[in-house]
């Protein structure tokens, strides 16, 4: 603590706080005032939706939950078919996602020369700034026609073959099209956060496996990904928080129909969809309400997921190195 | 002795085991080669379609005239142009000098079990979806006002800016050498004085590259103005009317059924995605610090 | 203190041996008692960069097969590089560059088509701080390199395990925590661990990288003792920046030099009892008796 010349002069408090400048405590108020105002917001976003969504809590019960039934003209509110829309979209795509995007870590960090990794390092974050409408756009008009013409065909004349899931008809608005928006939008965040902590594994790591005669690819899976597990999965879930909390992207793209999909290219709705596209005409309060339940909901599951993403990701770069993350 | 630890490397058996752990080491490197690829096809795959597709729809008039009463092709979007500064603009007056604070709050005092809390709030609201954020403004703001305005909207931006430079501001800051600190400190200097005049000044640098990556990320943010601005299809400069911005616009002219709406959609998408870009550009040029954002 | 290096010692088998189903002899190594030394690494002028940065200039020097034979100078004088230009770790480091020959029975480990892996079954190494890994236990530890040779049974590897956490003289400390983590032990002891992990593939040659530097002296002290044991089996280089390690454990000794270039250079290389009681290059002498360094 800094004692300075008028210290002396002024009663202290405690031996521990007294005699500091009056401006110093001032400047931690105001700079302790505006770190409050996080906290303030976080409360608030939670009670503002829960007073909002109170009334449709009230009507509904749990059973909205994994009631699937959505029919705002008869009054009947069940978020169940959005959940499974969010978990369908969102866990295809992490899975994706997580499988190229390590892939790609691990490329960076152990096999490329810096003069390839950087560049395709901030190839991949420039992916990261593009906004969400825009992949929007490029997911209906071009993605959505690839999807139709041909991943669709090539999926329901193999796959689709013998799994029902995999067939029915190619559309260039559904599922599908969503799962890769999705996936191509949290690659970045995977890649980002496993990047850095498949960086932060010690050298001395590698040094001990390569020296037992181990191959490059050997060092990766027996000493490297071990050491790197607990982040890399922080960072997929990272990416799932993104990808459950996506909005406009997939909601120009999923298709927009309150079903649970029966093939993979089915129209269906994501909880943040549900929200863009019916919160702006919604019939009446209740709809309104409900909508905000579904709000909600949205904010509790991305709430956990991130505290356990968080949790993982700091338990390995243990604060050595922080990493910014969104 | 030698001989014979040489001849259990090259038994049949090892021979065959080392040829499959060579062909499996190059075929990992190779797969990871072509995730690399894959990872990148997108970027370049969108930057070109964006190009292609935008470049045809791009003219003066588009950035000089409001939009054309719905089906009668032609017209602008000045309007959204306009009202994107607007609202970029107050959304970072509002959150910027809260997210500095925040953020030096965090470095300087933060060191402790309160510091790891707000550390921790901090990140969280970076994760929060940010259509709950344009719900939350308007249950706030929009709901006891009867009314969609660009301050609202606003708002909405700066809860979404605030953790991320607030975090950028904390990192910057605690990168400042310690020994620049100190002799402030042995000076005698308080320490307000001391960050105000030494470590602030020092990061400024790495404070400002974050603001603007953190504009650039508002900037193409729809979601949160959907239920606070709410769009406007006139041109307006008024912070207490709804108003129009380019993101909201691309989805509205993108979900549309008008082929004018979806060039048109194209090329603010080439606006948005050239002015994220450049920004991106310039600040890794300027800066050597490593500072990303994610959107 | 006799010399377990001499052709005398590596007549008889130790009771340390750690095969002692293995029949065959060879006859070059343990068949003649007056057989002159046998020559288990030649590294012929090494040269090894990092980046445009030359850090160690042709090097010459035999290591005599079943000794001990130390690398000493000052800080930055390149013979941690050196040590690791004799297993290819070298070419690990980022922009790391060798050029030369390391001969290893008759076999040159950077001739065309020589594999690194290889080359690193042979030629083990130990380094600076202990390295186990944390997501094994002790026994996986020690098994780690196994994998990478066709050994599948389970007695087999439990043998392996079972006799290099002997030879490492840590079987005593650790045989009833087979399955705890590698890094629950002590420092000595996970370095210790570490030369188990490393002599558990049977390599010939055993490259240790100041491997007490990170330890306290009594820990130093037990990995000395280890190290005159293992010469006896293996070939041991160590690099130490430690004169009185170098006097107590080796047979051998090269004391390297950074000259005005700022690469390392060979100044002298004999016999250890004869370098340090009668250098023959004055800046051998400098460094010995404290002068600079």
């Amino acid at each position: 603590m800094a004692t300075t010349t008028d210290a002396g002069q002024r009663p202290r408090r405690s031996a521990l706080t007294g005699g500091r400048h009056l401006a110093d405590r001032l400047f931690q108020g105001i700079t302790g005032v505006a770190a409050s105002i996080v906290l303030i917001i976080v409360a608030g976003l939670f009670v503002q939706l829960i007073w909002r969504s109170w009334p449709a809590m009230k009507a509904n019960g749990f059973s909205f939950i994994w009631q699937t039934n959505w029919d705002p003209a008869r009054g009947i509110f069940g978020a169940g078919a959005f959940l499974v829309g969010t978990a369908l979209t969102a866990v295809s795509a992490l899975i994706l996602a997580t499988m190229v995007a390590v892939l790609v870590a691990l490329y960076l960090v152990e096999i490329a020369p810096a003069w390839v990794a950087r560049p395709i390092s901030y190839m991949v974050e420039l992916l990261a700034a593009i906004p969400s409408v825009v992949y929007g756009l490029w997911g209906i008009y071009v993605l959505g026609g690839f999807v139709k013409d041909v991943i669709g065909p090539v999926l329901t004349n193999t796959l689709g073959t013998f799994i029902p899931f995999f067939g029915g008809t190619p559309r260039v608005t559904g599922l599908l099209s969503a799962i890769l928006v999705l996936t191509i939008m949290i690659i970045p965040t995977v890649m980002a956060v496993s990047r850095d902590v498949i960086a932060a594994v010690p050298g001395s790591q590698r040094e001990a496996i390569l020296a037992l005669g181990a191959t490059r690819w050997e060092a990766i899976r027996i000493a490297v990904l071990p050491y790197a597990r607990s982040g890399v999965l922080g960072g997929a879930i990272l990416g799932l928080a993104r990808a459950v909390g996506e909005t406009l992207a997939v909601t120009l793209v999923i298709g927009n129909r309150v079903s649970i999909p029966d093939t993979i290219f089915a129209p269906t709705y994501t909880m943040a969809s549900v929200i863009a596209n019916q919160f702006q005409e919604a019939e009446g309060a209740t709809h309104r309400a409900a909508l905000m339940e579904v709000a909600l909901l949205l904010l509790v599951l991305t709430f956990v997921i991130n505290v356990i993403a968080r949790i993982l990701v700091w338990r390995v770069t243990n604060g050595q190195r922080a990493v910014v993350i969104e | 002795m030698t001989t014979a630890s040489t001849e259990s490397l090259f038994t049949p058996a090892t021979e065959s085991l080392f040829r499959r752990r060579r062909t499996t080491d190059r075929v990992m490197t190779i797969i990871m080669l072509s995730a690399a690829v894959l990872a990148v096809t997108p970027l370049v795959l969108i930057v070109f379609h964006v190009l292609t597709h935008g470049i045809g729809a791009l003219s003066l008039s588009l950035l000089t005239e409001d939009p054309n009463p719905a089906g009668r092709p032609g017209g602008g979007v000045r309007n959204s142009i306009v009202g994107s500064a607007i609202m970029v603009g107050m959304a970072t007056a509002i959150g910027a000098p809260i997210a500095i604070a925040c953020g030096v709050f965090l470095s300087e005092y933060g060191q402790n079990r309160l510091g790891t809390v707000l550390r921790f709030l901090v990140d969280v609201l970076a994760g929060m979806p940010s259509i709950t954020i344009g719900l939350f403004i308007y249950s706030l703001v929009v709901l006891p006002n009867k009314k969609f305005t660009a301050i609202a909207g606003a708002m909405a931006l700066a809860v979404i800016l605030i953790p991320v430079v607030a975090r950028i501001t904390e990192e910057m800051l605690l990168l400042v050498p310690r020994s620049l600190r100190e002799a402030a400190f042995a000076l005698g200097a308080p320490r307000w004085r001391t960050v105000m005049t030494v470590v602030l000044p020092t990061a400024l640098p790495g404070i400002v590259t974050g603001l603007m990556l953190a504009l650039s990320r508002i900037a193409g943010e729809a979601a949160p103005l959907l239920f606070t601005s709410l769009g406007n299809q006139f041109f307006s400069t008024d912070p207490f009317s709804a108003i129009d911005a380019l993101p909201t616009r691309i989805y509205f002219y993108a979900s549309g059924p008008f082929d004018y709406w979806h060039e048109q959609a194209w090329a603010m998408s080439l606006l948005l995605v050239g002015f994220i870009l450049v920004v991106s550009l310039i600040v890794r040029a300027l800066a050597g610090t490593k500072v990303t954002v994610r959107q | 203190m006799n010399e377990p290096g001499s052709p005398a010692a590596i007549g008889e088998r130790s009771p340390m041996d750690l095969r002692p189903t293995q029949t065959m002899a060879t006859p070059n190594a343990n068949g003649d008692d007056k057989a002159p030394k046998r020559i288990a690494l030649r590294v012929d002028h090494i040269s090894a960069w990092y980046g445009n940065k030359l850090a160690v200039s042709d090097i010459t020097l035999d290591v005599d097969a079943h000794s001990v034979t130390a690398l000493i100078g000052p800080s930055g004088c390149g013979k941690s590089t050196l040590l690791r230009c004799m297993n290819r770790m070298h070419e690990v480091t980022p922009r790391g560059r060798v050029e030369g020959k390391v001969i290893l029975e008759g076999e040159d480990i950077y001739g065309a088509g020589t594999d690194p892996t290889r080359v690193r079954q042979r030629i083990g190494m130990v380094f600076q701080k202990p390295n186990p890994f944390p997501t094994m236990s002790i026994e996986e530890n020690v098994a780690a390199g196994l994998r990478f040779m066709s050994i599948t049974s389970k007695s087999e590897i439990a043998d392996r395990v079972e006799n290099s956490l002997k030879a490492a003289a840590l079987w005593d400390e650790v045989k009833n925590d087979l399955k705890k983590p590698g890094i629950a032990l002590s420092g000595g002891q996970q370095q210790r661990l570490c030369i188990a992990r490393a002599i558990a593939v049977e390599p010939e040659v055993v490259l240790m990288d100041e491997p007490c530097s990170a330890l306290d002296p009594l820990a130093t002290l037990k990995v000395e003792d280890l190290m005159r044991t293992l010469a006896v089996k293996y070939t041991i280089v160590i690099v130490t920046h430690n004169m009185q390690q170098a006097a107590r454990v080796s047979d051998r000794t090269a004391f390297m030099l950074a000259g005005e270039g700022g690469f390392g250079q060979l100044i002298e290389y004999r016999p250890t009892d004869e370098i340090f009681t009668n250098p023959s290059d004055k800046r051998t002498e400098d460094y010995i008796t404290g002068r600079f360094g």
